[in-house]
């Protein structure tokens, strides 16, 4: 069974990010960029099912400009069989995201599909969902537990209530959660091994005939400066503090 | 512990600084059969690198010609030089030094030039391994120098093995070149182990802080270069700052402090605070915004403590050599000079019996590398007498071009604490950011992993208690600029805490612990800060 692992390139979650001054979008001259904390979890878990004689094959896949060989070659260090690039230079909303994946998935017929719950750029949690729905196979997101066996997966998904157990048929695309595993660090002779490993490009236009994002962001800005605050003697003073800016 | 797995380079350089770099480019150059390896303890090539930076282009012109034409992402022409005296409200215009005219260099973000640097050696099959920190030295059996080990990774706090758990493994080469810059933790063991200062005076040190600011429209002058002495600092306390404008609204400011200041209660960290609080300043800053910031120790012994430079299987070059220029404010071109210098040397070597570190000393001494050094030697000693002491001997040195008989002692920073000093300090109310050494930490994106060994090594904790307490009041809680150092009271007691995960690997404590019982090692690989264009 192949494992097909959607991966993206985002700022490091260790940086502050930075709106550009003049608001045309967040600002990442000379920042750190990484796989996808999200993303990174998923690859763990395909590798874990090729370990455990579940998989044969796990394949990473990424898609923008010859940046993300960056993080496709770490991807491929880490364990994975080849990568592929989707070449295009647009940063792509999750509606395009999912048709060319699917496009992808279509041709290499694998049988689990593996991604993020959803990217710490954009935190739209869509892309996942959307690629299910366009190629017509059962979804389980958030998952917290992954067990496979034969035809079907059994998820364990973490939510507000407790834990949601799915059983769903495969092939299926199941999104990942942040306890499902801890990644592996990456071996130094591995990153040697790695420049060895396939890194096909595919143009996005090959895939996906409609690559027009539809979308239309307006304008980008930071979120307002919290003001000074101020101290209160007692629960009486908050109390009067309160009423007067008319919030009680 | 089970045989580490071996990896073989011809040549392993250890930091990927422009010392590195420029060695690896120029040994690819040479002789693209040579395999190299570069080894880097930041998560990115750059991320650890913080200077000025003005830099002078001649040896960029040598390593790569064509530069020009593909120039790193931050680099303005520098236009005009400005030296000021401050008084606390005042500047007085000042001679700019010979030294410090930087007419024909470039304004650059030195990590920006790293990361720049890096892809054109990989081009031409150098292997770079950002992420991984050479924890230790690997010997032969006949006690040379066979490689570096790469630290652990996956280890908890108590030292056992997670799930994650990595064991490091060893990169064995003819030769290892150290280029971890200022008080590299392995060239310190190299140097002690080998006896290589015992010709030499003690390296001395500064701590040199910095922070990117982007400004309002219209404030910056690109190319306009500023340093300032007195000031905050007292006229006894050697350094100043400096103020790059960058284009794009950014400006690059810092400040420098020499490590052999004398009172135990000064905070570099502050003194920078301030600096930004004098009236010039702060009408320039006020509105902008940090955009990175941090911190690093920068050699300043010069000459005459420069130690032997080679040693069997192994090289020092650039400030982990210690070859920066104080009186130039520079040390990048001495690096790179020094790094190709090594590759040239073992080029040769291969050539005729075979990849050796033999000669290469002889071989900087005998360069321009060190008689720059030689002929400002006596400039940064003199201002052991003060402020003023210094500037005259400069003008004396600078006019006789270091052709005086005598040369002046440097002597150890940690020994140059002073009890019971009360310095009165004539500081101000500060209001612009950060407000203190954890909200800059934050502008550093400083990251470590909690569950893993304090890399900050307390060799004799009781002294911290009793001896420290008593002589100095604790003086690492004022010096490490990213407040890693705490003394905290609860239920056991006083005890010093160590906030391992701010440390932004400046290697301050190191240095200027009086008693030398701190002892700084590589954390997990990747780990520390992400600088942004510093």
């Amino acid at each position: 069974m192949k494992v097909l692992v959607f991966i993206k390139r985002v700022v490091d979650y260790n940086v502050r990010v930075k709106v550009r001054p003049d608001g045309s979008g967040v600002d990442t001259d000379g920042v750190k960029m990484s796989i996808n904390p999200f993303d990174e979890i998923a690859l763990e878990e395909a590798l874990r099912m090729r370990e455990a004689g579940q998989a044969d094959e796990v394949i990473v896949v990424s898609a923008g400009t010859s940046d993300c060989q960056q993080q496709l070659r770490t991807g491929l260090a880490m364990g994975a069989d080849r990568a592929i690039q989707i070449d295009t230079d647009k940063p792509l909303q999750p509606l395009t995201a999912a048709r060319a994946f699917q496009a992808l998935v279509e041709q290499q017929q694998p049988g689990v599909v593996l991604l993020g719950k959803q990217a710490i750029d954009d935190d739209n949690n869509q892309t996942g969902q959307m690629l299910a729905a366009l190629w017509g196979r059962p979804q389980a997101t958030n998952a917290a537990k992954i067990e496979l066996s034969g035809d079907t997966a059994r998820v364990t998904r973490e939510v507000d209530a407790g834990l949601e157990v799915l059983d769903i048929d495969l092939p299926a695309v199941i999104t990942t959660d942040l306890r499902l595993n801890t990644p592996r660090f990456v071996k130094l002779p591995d990153i040697m091994k790695a420049k060895k490993k396939p890194l096909d490009v595919v143009a996005l236009d090959g895939l996906v005939s409609d690559a027009g994002n539809d979308l239309k962001i307006g304008n980008w800005s930071p979120p307002p400066q919290r003001g000074k605050g101020i101290m209160v003697d007692d629960v009486a003073g908050l109390v009067t503090e309160l009423k007067s800016r008319g919030l009680l | 512990m089970s045989e580490r797995e071996v990896m073989e380079y011809d040549v392993t350089i250890v930091g990927a600084g422009p010392a590195g770099l420029s060695c690896a480019l120029r040994l690819k150059q040479l002789n693209s059969e040579l395999n190299v390896c570069v080894i880097e303890k930041a998560a990115e090539v750059g991320a650890h690198i913080l200077s000025g930076a003005v830099i002078e282009t001649g040896p960029l012109d040598d390593l790569l010609p064509d530069w020009r034409d593909n120039p790193p992402p931050i680099c303005v022409a520098a236009q005009r030089d400005e030296f000021l005296l401050l008084s606390k409200t005042g500047a007085r215009r000042l001679p700019t030094p010979p030294q410090q005219n930087n007419h024909g260099n470039v304004i650059v973000s030195l990590g920006a030039l790293c990361g720049w640097l890096a892809p054109q050696a990989e081009s031409l099959g150098v292997d770079i391994f950002p992420g991984y920190a050479a924890s230790a030295i690997a010997w032969k059996q006949d006690g040379s120098v066979s490689g570096v080990v790469i630290g652990d990774m996956g280890v908890d706090k108590s030292g056992q093995p997670k799930d994650t758990y990595v064991e490091g493994i060893e990169i064995h080469a003819p030769v290892t070149v150290l280029a971890e810059g200022c008080r590299g933790h392995l060239s310190k063991q190299l140097i002690k182990h080998f006896s290589l200062d015992k010709d030499c005076d003690p390296q001395t040190y500064g701590i040199g802080m910095k922070e990117l600011w982007r400004l309002p429209e219209g404030r910056v002058q690109p190319g306009l270069i500023q340093h300032t002495i007195g000031w905050p600092l007292d006229p006894r306390t050697y350094g100043g700052s400096f103020v790059y404008h960058l284009d794009d609204n950014r400006l690059a400011l810092g400040f420098v402090v020499a490590l052999d200041y004398a009172d135990p209660a000064f905070s570099p960290f502050e003194a920078l605070q301030q600096f930004k609080h004098h009236p010039r300043m702060r009408a320039l800053l006020e509105g902008g915004e940090i955009i990175s910031s941090g911190a690093r120790a920068l050699v300043e012994g010069g000459y005459q403590s420069l130690p032997n430079t080679q040693m069997p299987g192994a090289l020092l070059i650039g400030d982990a050599a210690g070859l920066l220029n104080v009186p130039k404010i520079k040390g990048t071109h001495q690096a790179m000079r020094s790094g190709m210098l090594a590759a040239e040397h073992l080029h040769q070597q291969h050539q005729s019996d075979g990849l050796r570190s033999d000669g290469f000393d002889q071989a900087l001494r005998g360069s321009a590398i060190v008689s720059e050094l030689k002929r400002v030697r006596n400039i940064r000693p003199g201002f052991h007498k003060g402020l003023w002491f210094g500037l005259a001997n400069a003008v004396w040195e600078t006019a006789t071009a270091g052709f005086s008989p005598w040369t002046m002692r440097q002597h150890a920073d940690h020994t140059a604490l002073q009890q019971n000093l009360s310095v009165q300090r004539d500081w101000v109310e500060r209001e612009l950011p950060p407000k203190d050494r954890l909200a800059s930490v934050y502008f550093a994106a400083t990251e470590h992993d909690e569950d893993q060994p304090v890399h900050l090594q307390i060799l004799e904790p009781d002294v911290c208690l009793t001896r420290c307490a008593e002589e100095y009041d604790h003086p690492c809680t004022r010096f490490c600029p990213a407040s890693v150092y705490e003394m905290v009271e609860d239920e056991q007691g006083k005890r010093l805490q160590i906030n391992a995960a701010n440390c932004v690997h400046c290697k301050t404590c190191d240095i200027k612990d009086p008693y030398q019982i701190i002892n700084w090692v590589t954390p997990e690989g990747g780990a520390g800060p992400n600088y942004q264009n510093l």
